[in-house]
């Protein structure tokens, strides 16, 4: 089972209200590349994992996700909160306003909904672990495109962090995948 | 006494960020006796900082894992998605 730790992983604490910035970190929550997408891709792989490393390794990163879908969620939520009518209708927010006034939903800032299709669960550890690589690149080249959009150090500063992780998460992964193929390469006599 | 309650979360915060990097490491090097060493090290610094924690504020992890006073104190405010300059948390 999960346990829930009152505490967020990494501090998010933005003074500045900013629909705008918040539709574009949205695609983090429930985009295509975004953090649930990759906590419930290793959540899903995780049962089909040959070794116990994998195994190890998708239940882990997966459970890190989560914390940082958290992460997510309280930085649009802050980025909302505050926000006044005409900052909404300035930011071309409007749309959003009308489906879901300041509240976060899981889908992208165009209103775009949370689908597993984002995701791939394969069967065949090795095709899975090149997707999770794949998804572990995607994700830090989204965090590049949020630093390059955002102007604020409140908002920066957790966005680096989480830039971050998806390298760590990638080395990790990359280990994972050679030992799966020395699994495979290794003979099976009974 | 919010005053202290930032700074254990982010003591807390900075010591599991190193027993969860560690964990990682170790899932792929499971015979790495230094990052062992170095995980368990850590996880004795984390309980101790987590008992603090739990002795002023409650619960941290709510479940059966932690301790509450009266009144039921894991529902207490703030929530960690919470966050208001004016009044400092």
């Amino acid at each position: 089972m999960w346990l829930y730790e009152k505490k967020l992983q990494y501090p998010v604490r933005i003074k500045k209200p900013n629909p705008q910035m918040a539709m574009y970190i949205l695609s983090q929550f429930g985009g295509p590349d975004g953090e649930l997408a990759a906590s419930l891709r290793y959540l899903s792989q995780r049962h089909h994992m040959p070794i116990p490393e994998a195994k190890a390794m998708l239940n882990d990163i997966g459970t890190e996700e989560l914390a940082h879908f958290e992460m997510i969620g309280a930085m649009v939520h802050q980025l909302m909160k505050n926000a006044s009518l005409e900052q909404i209708k300035a930011a071309g927010a409007g749309t959003w306003y009308t489906d879901h006034d300041r509240a976060t939903w899981p889908g992208t800032g165009t209103g775009v909904p949370f689908t597993a299709s984002y995701i791939m669960s394969k069967g065949d550890p090795i095709a899975d672990l090149y997707e999770d690589l794949a998804a572990e690149q995607k994700a830090r080249a989204t965090y590049e495109h949020l630093i390059d959009l955002a102007d604020d150090p409140d908002v920066i500063d957790p966005l680096r962090w989480l830039r971050e992780r998806e390298v760590v998460h990638f080395q990790r992964f990359g280990e994972i995948l050679m030992k799966l193929q020395e699994h495979r390469d290794r003979k099976h006599v009974f | 006494m919010t005053g202290l309650r930032e700074s254990l979360l982010n003591q807390i915060r900075a010591v599991e960020f190193a027993t969860l990097e560690l964990n990682l490491f170790l899932n792929s090097h499971p015979d790495n006796q230094h990052a062992l060493r170095d995980y368990n090290n850590h996880v004795r610094q984390l309980m101790a900082l987590k008992n603090e924690y739990e002795r002023n504020f409650g619960p941290l992890i709510n479940f059966g894992f932690g301790y509450s006073r009266c009144p039921w104190q894991w529902i207490n405010d703030p929530w960690p998605w919470e966050y208001d300059s004016g009044r400092g948390y």
